[in-house]
C-alpha cells in the first residue's frame, strides 16, 4: 500500500481567543488519488480542517495545535503554509479574495513564478490549465470584471496552476448556478481521472457530488462522526444525521426503499429493477399532472390584487448590454416565487427594479407597497457592535434573536444571520412581529385581513439567500417564506438551487439573458428540467409534478404493489 | 470620484511593456514638473487629453478633470489671497490685521492657474498610468527588487477594487433597510467602521491566499526575456524624447516664464516649436495601432 498523501493524526485545533475546539482528535488519511467529500452541518469543522490540510492553521490564523499533520511527508508544524504549497492548491468559498491580481493571466503566473519557474514553463502552465478549465478566453480580462462563476474557475485555475498532488475546496459551488456547479464537479473528477489528482471538497449540497466521491468523511462538533464509502454514509446519515441525507436518500427512505442511491442514475436503475419507475405515461403527463397539495392551495388563494407588476422593464447599460430586455412580471398577494437561471441572467438586477433600488431604462414597476429586498451576504447589512442595535426588539422576537441581543452579529452562525438580515430589511412592527413569533413557537396567531399586514412589505425579494447554507437551515428559511406567504405577502426568491426553490416556492420563473422565457406553476418548471429540477424530479422523470422527496414518496406508494424494504 | 483600474483595451499604451509604459507617463511628468510657461503646460494637457482619447480611456479622463477641477480651483484662490508679490493690483481688501494689506494682484491669479494647471496635469497623468499601465507587470519587477515592498504592493493593488465593491454592498444594503436605513454623522460613522473593518478581514484573506501561493518562497522572480514590440521602442523613444525636450525647454530658456513681480512670458519661436515638439513626441507613438489588440 502506497504512503499516505495527507494524514490527520489525533489533531486538536482552537482557534485564538476560543475555548472551544474547532478540530477534536482527528485522525484519517487519504491516498493519492482519492476524491473524498467532507459533510457536515455548517460550523462543525469542515474549512478548519481544510485549512489545518494546507498549515494555515495554526501558522496563519494562530491558535493552538495538537496532534500532526503531514502532507507528501511533511510536517505542517514544521513546514508553514508556503512550503507545504507546492503540493497543495486551494479553494476556499469567496472567490473574491481568492484573486490577488489585476488580471487573470498574472493570477495563473503568480503561483509558478512564486515557485521560481523558468518564464517558457509559466507561460506553458498558464495556457494549459487554461485549456483544461476552458478559461483561454479570459486570460486578458481584469479580475474584477469577471463573473461570480469566472472568478471561482479562474481562482481555480490558479489553485491548479502548480500541479499540486492534492486539491482542497470549500464549497467551491455555492455561488455558482446548476450549469456551472455540474461543470466544476465533472472538472474536478476529470483532473482526479486524468491528473490523480487526490480531492478534498467541503460540500453542502452531497446529491451533486456523490457519484464521483470514492470515500465520504462526515464532522460533527470537530469530529470525525463517519468514516466510509458512499453508500455506507448515506445509510449512515439516515439513521445519525438526517439534514445530511440526499434528496434522492430520503425519497426513497420515506418510500421504504433499499439501499439509499448514490445518485441519480442508481437510484432510477433500483426503480426499474423493481418495477417502480414511473412509465412514459406518467413522465408525459407530468406537465399536466397537479401537484400534490400545494397547487390547489395557490388557487384557493387567487386574488385579483395585485402586489407587484413589471411591464416592459427594459434595464440598459451606458455603452454596455442590456441586463433586462421587457421583462414582464406579475405578482400576487400570498404568492412564492422562485426566480432561477444562470449566473448573469439578470436575476439580481430584476429584484433591484423590484426593489426600486434600480429606475427602469424603459417600461415600469407598479408594487402595492413597499418591496423589502434582502441581498446575497446578509454581513452586509451589520454596521454595528451588537445584535440588538441592528433592529428593533419586536423584529429580533419575531426573528427569534431575542436572546442575542448583546452579542455581536459577525459571531452569529449563517442561518442567524440571514434570520437578523431578514429582520432588518423585512421589520413589520410590532404587531405583525408578535404574529411572527406566534407561527414560530406555534401559539395562537391573530387572524389576518386579505392583503399583506399592516406595516408589513408587500413584497418580499430575497436574493441567493442560501449561499453556503447547510440543508437544515435552508429548510427553516423555506418554513420562514412559507410563513409569510401565509400571511399575504408575495415572496419572489432568486436561486440557484432547485430543491430550496421546490420547498419554498409554487411558481418559477426562469431568466436568460434578460428575458423571461419560462413562468409557471413550480411542478412543472423543475419536474421538467434537465439542470433547473430536483434530484427527486429527475429520479421519477417528472412524473406527477413531484419536486421533494415527500411527494416523490407519495407518488411511488400510489404506484405500485409496494413490496420494499430488503 | 470614481476608482480607476486598469484594463487591458486595444491602444498602443496598453499594448507597452509596463516598464516603457511606466518610464513614458514619469517622462510626461517631469515635464509638467520642470515647464512653467502656460503656453507649453497647455500644449502638454493637450497632448495627456490626446493620449488618454486614443487609449480609449477618454472618458475616464473627463471624470478625472473634474475632480482635478476641485482641486485647482482652490489653488489659484488661496495664491491669489496668500501672495503679495505681484505689482497690478487688480482690487483692495483694506486692512487684514494680521495678514497686512488685502491687495489682490494679477501675477498672483496668473501664477496661481499655472500651479494650479501643473497639478491638473500631474493628477491626468496619474489617472493615465493607472488606467493604462498594468499594475500586475509593475509589480513583477518590483518583485525582483524588493519582495517586502511587492507583497505589500499586491496587496495594496487587490485592496482598492475590493474596498470600492464592499463599499458599494453595504451602501447598497442600507438603502435596502426600512426608511433608507441609518442617517445623519452617526450613521455614516458606522458604515465606514464596518466597511474599514470588513477591508482587515478582506486583507486577511488575501494573504491567506497570498501564503497558499507560496508568494514568500520566491524571493527573486525570474526574469522573462521578451523581444522588444514596436510599441515598446515607440513609447521608450517618446519618453526619452518629453524628457529631453523638458531638459532643454528648462535650461535653454524656451519655456521661459516669471510671474512677479511682473509677469514675463516671452513667447518666440522656440516656445511654440517646444510646445509642438512636446505635444508631437508624445502623440506620435499612438499614430502605430499594428498589433494592438489584446
Amino acid at each position: 500500500m502506497s504512503a499516505p498523501l495527507l494524514s490527520f493524526e489525533h489533531v486538536t485545533y482552537r482557534y485564538p481567543g476560543v475555548e472551544a475546539a474547532a478540530l477534536s482528535d482527528v485522525s484519517f488519511e487519504l491516498a493519492p488519488g482519492e476524491f473524498c467529500l467532507l459533510a457536515g452541518l455548517s460550523g462543525q469543522g469542515k474549512s478548519t480542517l481544510l485549512r489545518a490540510a494546507c498549515g494555515l492553521a495554526p501558522h496563519f490564523h494562530g491558535g493552538r495545535f495538537a496532534g500532526r499533520v503531514t502532507l507528501a511527508g511533511l510536517d505542517s508544524r514544521e513546514n508553514g503554509p508556503a512550503r507545504l504549497g507546492a503540493f497543495v492548491g486551494a479553494l476556499f468559498q469567496d472567490p473574491e479574495t481568492q484573486l490577488v491580481t489585476s488580471s487573470v493571466r498574472a493570477e495563473l503566473s503568480l503561483v509558478l513564478e512564486s515557485r521560481g519557474h523558468e518564464p517558457a514553463a509559466v507561460a506553458r502552465g498558464v495556457e494549459e490549465v487554461a485549456l483544461a478549465l476552458g478559461i483561454d478566453a479570459l486570460l486578458d480580462r481584469a479580475t474584477y470584471d469577471l463573473s461570480g462563476g469566472e472568478k471561482q474557475r479562474v481562482a481555480l485555475g490558479a489553485a491548479l496552476a502548480g500541479r499540486p498532488a492534492l486539491v482542497l475546496l470549500d464549497e467551491p459551488t455555492s455561488q455558482l448556478d446548476p450549469v456551472a456547479g455540474d461543470e466544476l464537479i465533472g472538472l474536478l473528477r476529470r483532473l482526479n481521472q486524468e491528473w490523480e489528482t487526490t480531492i478534498l471538497l467541503a460540500e453542502h449540497r452531497l446529491e451533486r457530488c456523490l457519484t464521483v466521491a470514492d470515500r465520504v468523511i462526515s464532522l460533527e462538533r470537530g469530529r470525525i462522526a463517519h468514516d466510509g464509502l458512499p453508500d455506507a454514509f448515506l445509510e449512515w446519515a439516515a439513521g445519525r444525521a438526517p439534514a445530511l441525507q440526499t434528496p434522492g436518500a430520503k425519497l426513497f427512505a420515506l418510500a421504504g426503499l433499499h439501499p439509499a442511491p448514490v445518485g441519480v442514475r442508481q437510484a432510477r436503475a433500483t426503480l426499474r429493477f423493481r418495477g417502480l419507475l414511473p412509465s412514459g405515461d406518467v413522465l408525459g403527463s407530468a406537465a399536466t399532472t397537479p401537484a400534490p397539495k400545494r397547487r390547489a392551495s395557490v388557487r384557493r388563494r387567487r386574488r385579483r390584487a395585485t402586489a407587484l407588476r413589471m411591464r416592459g422593464v427594459w434595464h440598459e447599460l451606458r455603452d454596455g448590454p442590456a441586463i433586462l430586455r421587457g421583462v414582464d412580471l406579475v405578482l400576487e398577494p400570498g404568492e412564492s416565487v422562485a426566480l432561477m437561471g444562470r449566473n448573469g441572467a439578470g436575476k439580481s438586477t430584476l429584484l433591484r427594479h423590484a426593489a426600486g433600488l434600480l429606475e427602469p431604462t424603459r417600461g415600469r414597476v407598479d408594487r402595492a407597497g413597499t418591496v423589502a429586498l434582502l441581498l446575497q451576504n446578509p454581513g452586509d447589512y451589520f454596521i454595528h457592535e451588537r445584535v440588538g442595535d441592528e433592529a428593533s426588539p419586536a423584529s429580533l422576537l419575531a426573528a427569534g434573536l431575542q436572546q442575542m441581543v448583546e452579542r455581536n452579529p459577525s459571531d452569529l452562525s449563517g442561518g442567524e444571520r440571514q434570520r437578523l438580515a431578514l429582520a432588518i430589511v423585512a421589520a413589520d412592527g410590532e404587531a405583525d412581529g408578535a404574529r411572527a413569533n406566534g407561527a414560530r413557537t406555534g401559539g395562537p396567531q391573530p387572524s389576518l385581513p386579505a392583503g399583506a399586514p399592516t406595516g408589513a412589505p408587500a413584497v418580499l425579494a430575497l436574493d441567493e439567500p442560501t449561499r453556503g447554507m447547510d440543508r437544515q437551515v435552508k429548510a427553516e428559511l423555506a418554513d420562514e417564506l412559507r410563513r409569510r406567504a401565509a400571511r399575504g405577502q408575495a415572496v419572489i426568491v432568486a436561486t440557484h438551487d432547485p430543491e430550496f426553490a421546490a420547498a419554498c416556492a409554487d411558481r418559477a420563473v426562469l431568466l436568460a439573458e434578460g428575458r423571461v422565457i419560462a413562468d409557471g406553476p413550480a411542478p412543472e418548471l423543475l419536474a421538467g428540467g434537465w439542470y433547473f429540477a430536483t434530484e427527486t424530479a429527475r429520479i421519477l422523470g417528472g412524473a406527477g409534478g413531484a419536486l421533494l422527496p415527500e411527494q416523490g414518496a407519495e407518488l411511488l406508494r400510489g404506484l405500485a404493489p409496494v413490496e420494499v424494504a430488503l | 470620484m470614481g476608482l480607476f483600474f486598469y484594463r487591458r483595451l486595444a491602444s498602443p499604451l496598453h499594448a507597452t511593456r509596463a516598464g516603457v509604459g511606466a518610464a513614458w507617463t514619469l517622462a510626461l511628468t517631469a515635464a509638467a514638473v520642470l515647464l512653467y510657461q502656460p503656453l507649453v503646460l497647455l500644449a502638454l494637457l493637450a497632448a495627456i487629453v490626446g493620449a488618454a482619447a486614443a487609449a480609449g480611456v477618454g472618458h475616464e479622463l473627463r471624470r478625472a478633470l473634474r475632480t482635478a477641477t476641485i482641486v485647482a480651483v482652490p489653488i489659484v484662490l488661496v495664491n491669489v489671497l496668500a501672495s503679495r508679490q505681484g505689482l497690478t493690483v487688480f482690487a483692495r481688501l483694506g486692512d487684514l490685521g494680521p495678514f497686512g494689506q488685502g491687495d489682490l494682484t494679477v501675477e498672483a491669479v496668473v501664477y496661481g492657474v499655472v500651479i494650479a494647471l501643473k497639478v491638473t496635469i500631474v493628477i491626468l497623468i496619474a489617472t493615465l498610468a493607472s488606467l493604462a499601465v498594468d499594475p500586475d507587470a509593475l509589480l513583477r519587477i518590483l518583485r525582483r527588487l524588493s519582495f517586502r515592498s511587492a507583497l505589500t504592493g499586491s496587496l495594496a493593488v487587490r485592496m482598492i477594487p475590493l474596498l470600492a465593491a464592499d463599499s458599494a454592498r453595504l451602501a447598497e444594503a442600507q438603502r435596502t433597510r426600512p426608511h433608507g436605513g441609518l442617517e445623519g454623522v452617526r450613521g455614516r460613522v458606522a458604515l465606514l467602521g464596518a466597511i474599514l473593518g470588513g477591508s482587515l478581514d478582506r486583507a486577511m484573506d488575501v494573504a491567506a491566499t497570498l501564503e497558499v501561493r507560496g508568494f514568500a518562497t520566491a524571493p527573486r522572480a525570474p526574469r522573462a526575456p521578451r523581444p522588444w514590440s514596436r510599441h515598446d521602442i515607440g513609447f521608450a523613444i517618446s519618453a526619452a524624447a518629453i524628457l529631453a525636450l523638458a531638459l532643454l525647454g528648462r535650461l535653454g530658456g524656451a519655456a521661459s516664464f516669471e510671474a512677479y513681480p511682473l509677469i514675463h512670458m516671452p513667447i518666440g519661436g522656440g516656445t511654440v516649436a517646444l510646445a509642438v515638439g512636446l505635444t508631437f513626441a508624445a502623440l506620435l507613438p499612438f499614430g502605430d495601432r499594428r498589433g494592438i489588440d489584446p
